[in-house]
């Protein structure tokens, strides 16, 4: 699904948080969003998921406006996972996917063998079939992550939000998860702070003090130049013999 | 379709849980109406029920048939309601607050139903044209509505609305010491205290046509709710995202709960302790989940705040005790021992 996204922004009081951001992601893409903390990244998601009420600009879903769609249609397009979402209640883990299945369960409509079906599938796409029975405080700080992923998954969502999701993660599980990404069928926007992770997407876009302030493909908008400005790292781009992929190394920059 | 799919699928409650759940709030009725000061033959209990509902025309006595009638079966009746709606509440407010500590008084209902149920009695508010009940129920509504505009003003978050209960609360019981202190006499103030302690004595039917009603109605929006309730385990944005609607699930059910609580203490005061512990002892029993959690909660209430009453009434022979101090001295020993033995479940 097409997402638009015009001269968006969100103050807080009289704060500007987001300022003045216009995008637009093709369906299917992969969308990292990178910046320093405090950048915005977080709010531009949400904004994006209505979540936050612009304060101005519009989100488009397609043709449709974000604004003109309900809480629970917008709840079957789109899938939002937040950084620490926690629960006292003592959850299984499947149980906490199928939450997922919400936007398309009406009050009375029993949750029935497809709705089951989705939650399970889901469970395997992130490698947590084996643990479905288990209590929610179990958990490691990682299964959690993979356990929100899974709901989000159960959403069917045309459009996937993800804010850090590989925070908590192993390397294993962190590179699990973006292959996951790429190869899903559905626009994804996601937030991350490993730029060598987002060398992986299909564009980026740089968040800084509430503006994105650069826009492509990886290879156009990660230059040292850019990096330097932004994040305050000196970077080496160096060249993986094995496939010749392109990494970075980094240096902290003094003041 | 996998094992674990087949496995994992579980269709709605079967019918006879329905069934085992009617049954128990049957006998526990029967037990409220039999057990009391002054104990009934169960036969002529069923006799006269029988009478009463069916016109089966059995000879009784017709003063046994006024107790159990006119006395004992509304009185039952209420507790059955009170105990439903105190739990449901518990229920809403604990998933929507997500605080393990909100009961149904959280949001100051209780305490402005003793100030307006003091400014009826004490200070003759109304002219005599308004009823402790009805002083009750004013003084409830007019709480919470200050603590909802409080809260909202203070940024309406879950954590915003608790505080503004808790200021709100202090400052209703405030008034109502306020009041004793200055107007009541001895007596008077003697009254007030039993009320407020929670009092069935006396219940008639006209009390049944509003707290039955009320608790129904509660029960209704609660179960219409239940996957919104279920929605908000990881908070409220997450709720959100899930296609849930804040504003009007938040504002239907915490409105229901407002109403069937400010019913339930201007009937019979703020009976302590039910809204609190049934349904985190529900929890245990039956899981957090709210398609079976609403429907556990309600039953459990009722029973215990039924068997609460019986206690209340045959503890101390020729004397009744307050329900609230029955339900404190039954349900915080035996709170304890549910959080004992469940240490590290949660």
């Amino acid at each position: 699904m097409r997402l638009r996204t015009a001269n968006l922004g969100w103050r807080a009081g009289v704060r500007p948080i987001v300022e003045g951001v216009t995008l637009e992601i093709a369906p299917g893409e992969t969308f990292g969003l990178i910046g320093p903390n405090g950048s915005g990244k977080s709010t531009l998601l949400r904004l994006i998921a209505g979540l936050l009420p612009p304060s101005a600009g519009r989100v488009w879903l397609g043709e449709t406006p974000l604004a003109s769609l309900s809480r629970r249609e917008v709840a079957r397009r789109i899938a939002f996972v937040e950084q620490q979402a926690e629960t006292t209640e003592a959850l299984t883990v499947r149980d906490a996917v199928g939450l997922g299945r919400t936007p398309w369960l009406a009050a009375l409509s029993p949750f029935g063998a497809g709705d089951a079906a989705i939650v399970e599938h889901a469970l395997c796409a992130v490698g947590m079939e084996h643990m479905a029975g288990a209590q929610w405080q179990t958990l490691s700080g990682g299964e959690r992550q993979r356990v929100h992923i899974a709901r989000a998954l159960a959403q069917r969502p045309r459009l996937l939000l993800l804010d850090e999701p590989t925070n908590h993660l192993d390397i294993h599980h962190q590179l699990a998860l973006l292959r996951l990404v790429h190869r899903l069928p559905v626009t994804v926007v996601l937030a991350l702070h490993d730029l060598n992770q987002a060398l992986g997407c299909d564009r980026i876009g740089v968040m800084a003090q509430g503006r994105l302030i650069a826009c492509g493909p990886p290879a156009k908008v990660l230059t040292p130049e850019q990096l330097a400005k932004t994040f305050r790292v000196g970077a080496t781009a160096l060249t993986d013999p094995v496939d010749d992929t392109v990494l970075f190394r980094f240096r902290c920059l003094e003041e | 379709m996998t094992v674990a799919t087949v496995r994992s699928y579980r269709p709605r409650a079967p019918a006879w849980r329905w069934i085992l759940a009617g049954s128990l709030l049957t006998v526990a009725i029967l037990a409220g109406v039999i057990i009391g000061e002054m104990p009934l033959p169960p036969d002529t209990v069923l006799a006269v029920l029988a009478n009463k509902l069916f016109g089966a025309g059995y000879p009784v006595d017709s003063i046994n048939a006024a107790i159990i009638w006119n006395y004992r079966m509304p009185r039952t009746l209420v507790a059955a309601a009170c105990g439903a709606g105190l739990a449901l509440s518990g229920v809403v407010l604990q998933a929507l607050i997500r605080n393990a500590l909100a009961d149904p008084y959280l949001l100051g209902v209780s305490a402005g139903a003793s100030t307006g149920a003091v400014a009826v009695t004490i200070l003759g508010l109304g002219g005599g044209a308004l009823g402790l009940s009805s002083g009750a129920f004013a003084g409830a509504l007019l709480a919470f509505g200050l603590v909802a505009a409080l809260a909202r003003a203070a940024g309406g978050g879950p954590a915003q609305l608790v505080l503004a209960g808790i200021a709100g609360s202090q400052l209703f019981n405030a008034l109502t010491s306020f009041f004793i202190a200055r107007s009541a006499n001895a007596e008077q103030a003697r009254g007030i205290m039993f009320w407020l302690l929670g009092n069935l004595s006396g219940v008639r039917w006209p009390d049944v046509s509003l707290a039955a009603p009320a608790a129904l109605i509660g029960f209704l929006a609660c179960l219409w709710h239940v996957r919104a309730l279920d929605a908000f385990s990881f908070g409220a944005q997450s709720a959100a995202a899930l296609g849930i609607s804040l504003r009007r699930v938040q504002g239907v059910l915490i409105g229901t709960t407002t109403l069937m609580t400010a019913t339930m203490v201007s009937l019979v005061g703020s009976i302590g302790f039910v809204g609190l512990v049934v349904p985190h002892a529900m929890r245990f029993a039956v899981g957090p989940r709210h398609g079976r959690l609403v429907p556990w909660s309600a039953l459990a209430g009722a029973v215990f705040l039924i068997a609460a009453d019986i206690v209340s009434r045959i503890l101390i022979p020729g004397q009744v005790v307050a329900i609230g101090v029955v339900t404190a001295l039954v349900g915080a020993p035996g709170f304890a021992l549910i959080l004992i033995r469940n240490r590290g479940r949660t």
